[in-house]
């Protein structure tokens, strides 16, 4: 079936940008806004962050980028709302990203029916594992369409890593070292031996490496490796200045792409 | 019906590992391994010693007579709060402080609530000479300020936690993203029987000698090892389990869990999981747990610091939902009268947490020829500012 995502690396396969921001901040109505404007100043994919209130997996800024969205009234409901004819406007692929618990409540099934509707691509829910995506999702998943992002880790061993190759479908979300995200690591600090070791690995899925890139600098290295790289923190810090969006946007991606 | 944890790692439908990937490595070599080496005879020798000589078990079994007098029915105390640094939470760290050695872990981490997960925590890490950093909410950091001291003496670092309610809910969220970025040097020591498999059942194991000991103690002193109840309070569920553990399989003894209704269950101020929760995933468990329409986790609000959580571990989930164990709730109006009362009934202080278990006997028929045993998880001494507030002293 057609999805944009493997359209996205059929088409391309260096310097693929992903950003991730929080919807419903910095206010409420800044979702559509936000994904126009990546995708007018270029870049290829994005990650739409549902809030949650307890994000363990992140670090400082995306936590209180969720407090505030959840605080501007952000949820579910709200959200597909929100994105209802977000595909008259914007071609790019999009995924959703957050943690298990509210797509719960939501209900798996309506969820995943929904994301369909609103042309989603994909989902990263890094709290399910694969034996849970298997046993209550993998079904609703398919029948939407939807490819379930999963994230491996220095810390993955290589049997671990060809499961979640086999499993997953888009792309495979490669954590850049041990950490939350918006860990502030030097574009040297990155690990060449996990990167090749990965690398070497032929998988099936192409890799996009995120936590952790937040400048051209990180970007650069990181594209070294994969067919490119997913910016998350550096983006929502970004996006808390009290600038216009599209001043705040033009200029943050500008500085990685150039 | 089981209410073991089966090889999936859940009890019923409750339970599992929702852990994120970056967690994946640890989890599962603790999953693959705590079984084998719980089960060595260097293990258990080392475990065994260091619960007799060091933490000072078995704790009594104490039948109190003037409460027994008082509601005209047999009461027994298992006295947890006798232990080395004052409640059952030693029992776990000290298994699991041997566990982290044999899995050549060096440095160890902590989550606490009222700070007795924390104290028995960094007290393990002086036994054993390991780096230690606890984390706990803010506003417990004010509240249990005696246990930070202590803490702080033992040479842990105390970390505060600002985020949320700055209670235990948000510590354990910052004690996960410690482990998840220290991987490979660190074991992340959770203090109840919550968490990703195999926490839940590792930490009930541990904490299981407290009915271990509770039926011998029955037997030689009523001459049957099995009382009409068992009842506990219940934060995570950890002196809960431990206390119900050996009666699992026994449905002639009725267990009791007690949860703190804070202002009351039916007010937004509570921590009465089970009374006003749903099913859902907190801290990498499927379990039952306070959250609004959207899937938010609520904050939860209690006297006591260690039953301030909105969640609840998956046994005390399954053991509700099929009925093997019922649980009540006590507010903090009645946990201070029932803490007082036993104050001056049996000349023991208890820990606020404990007090909740004592303040839902009231709520139950106590025939004269029942035996009911109540597991005193803790000791006051860390409450006394509470009590002070409450009572002038
Ligand atoms: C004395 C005491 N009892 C009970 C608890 C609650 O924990 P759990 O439900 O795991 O026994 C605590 C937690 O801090 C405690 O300090």
């Amino acid at each position: 079936m057609h999805n944009r995502i493997n359209e996205l690396f059929s088409r391309k396969s260096h310097h693929i940008l992903s950003v991730y921001f929080t919807a419903g901040y910095p206010r409420l109505e800044d979702t559509v806004p936000i994904i126009e404007l990546l995708e007018q100043n270029g870049v290829d994919l994005v990650e739409i962050g549902m809030p949650f209130s307890d994000p363990t997996a992140d670090g400082p800024v995306i936590q209180k980028s969720s407090d505030s969205a959840l605080k501007n009234g952000m949820s579910l409901e709200v959200l597909f709302h929100q994105l209802e004819n977000i595909r008259e406007r914007v071609s790019i692929p999009l995924l959703l990203m957050g943690y298990v618990n509210p797509v719960l409540q939501y209900g798996v099934e309506r969820f995943c029916r929904q994301c369909r509707q609103s042309g989603i691509d994909g989902i990263i829910l890094p709290d399910l594992p694969p034996q849970e995506y298997l046993t209550h999702f993998r079904p609703f998943f398919e029948e939407n369409n939807l490819h379930h992002i999963f994230l491996i880790t220095p810390q993955s061993s290589e049997a671990r890593i060809r499961e979640l190759d086999a499993l997953g479908s888009g792309f495979l979300y490669m954590v850049s070292s041990a950490s939350t995200t918006g860990a502030t690591k030097k574009a040297e600090e990155f690990s060449h031996e996990y990167f090749t070791r990965v690398e070497k690995l032929g998988l099936q899925n192409p890799r996009l490496i995120g936590f952790g890139i937040s400048d051209k600098s990180t970007f650069e290295k990181a594209c070294k490796y994969a067919p490119g790289a997913i910016i998350g923190s550096a983006f929502v810090k970004a996006l808390g200045q009290p600038l216009p969006l599209e001043q705040t946007i033009g200029k943050f991606v500008k500085e990685i792409k150039e | 019906m089981s209410y073991f944890v089966d090889e999936k790692g859940y009890y019923g439908a409750f339970g599992g590992a929702w852990i994120p990937e970056m967690m994946q490595a640890n989890v599962s070599e603790l999953q693959e391994r705590y079984l084998e080496i719980m089960a060595t005879e260097e293990f258990r020798r080392e475990f065994d010693l260091l619960m007799k000589d060091y933490v000072g078990r078995p704790s009594p079994l104490y039948e109190a007579p003037r409460l027994s007098a008082y509601y005209g029915s047999r009461i027994f105390l298992k006295r947890e709060d006798l232990n080395h640094t004052g409640s059952h939470k030693l029992n776990n760290t000290i298994g699991q402080v041997l566990l982290a050695q044999k899995l050549g872990k060096t440095r160890i981490i902590a989550e606490t609530g009222a700070g007795q997960h924390g104290l028995a925590t960094a007290t393990v890490c002086a036994l054993k000479g390991l780096p230690c950093v606890v984390y706990m909410g803010a506003l417990d950091v004010k509240r249990q300020e005696p246990n930070v001291r202590k803490m702080k003496m033992l040479g842990a670092e105390v970390i505060p936690v600002t985020s949320g309610n700055q209670t235990l809910k948000d510590a354990t969220n910052e004690a996960m993203r410690d482990w998840i970025n220290h991987p490979e040097d660190t074991h992340y020591i959770i203090g109840s029987v919550v968490g990703p498999h195999p926490y839940p059942d590792m930490v009930a194991r541990f904490q299981s000698v407290i009915s271990e000991e509770m039926k011998r103690q029955l037997q030689e002193q009523t001459g049957s090892g099995f009382p009409t109840r068992v009842m506990a309070c219940v934060g995570g569920g950890s002196n809960a389990a431990g206390a119900f553990y050996h009666y699992l399989d026994h449905p002639e003894v009725e267990l009791i869990g007690v949860e703190a209704a804070g202002k009351g269950a039916d007010t937004p101020e509570t921590a009465a999981t089970l009374a006003v929760g749903s099913p859902g995933v907190l801290h990498a468990a499927h379990t039952i747990l306070m959250q609004n329409n959207d899937g938010q986790i609520t904050e939860p609000y209690s006297i006591s610091a260690g039953l301030d959580y909105p969640g609840i571990g998956p046994l005390h989930a399954h053991l509700f939902k099929t009925g093997r164990a019922s649980y009540l709730h006590a507010t903090d109006q009645e946990t201070l009268q029932a803490a007082l009362l036993l104050t001056r009934l049996e000349g023991i202080i208890p820990a606020l947490e404990s007090a909740h278990a004592l303040a839902a006997l009231p709520k139950i028929p106590l025939r004269t020829g029942d035996i009911t045993v109540i597991c005193l998880s803790g000791r006051g001494d860390k409450d006394m500012q509470t009590y002070l507030d409450a009572y002038g002293y």
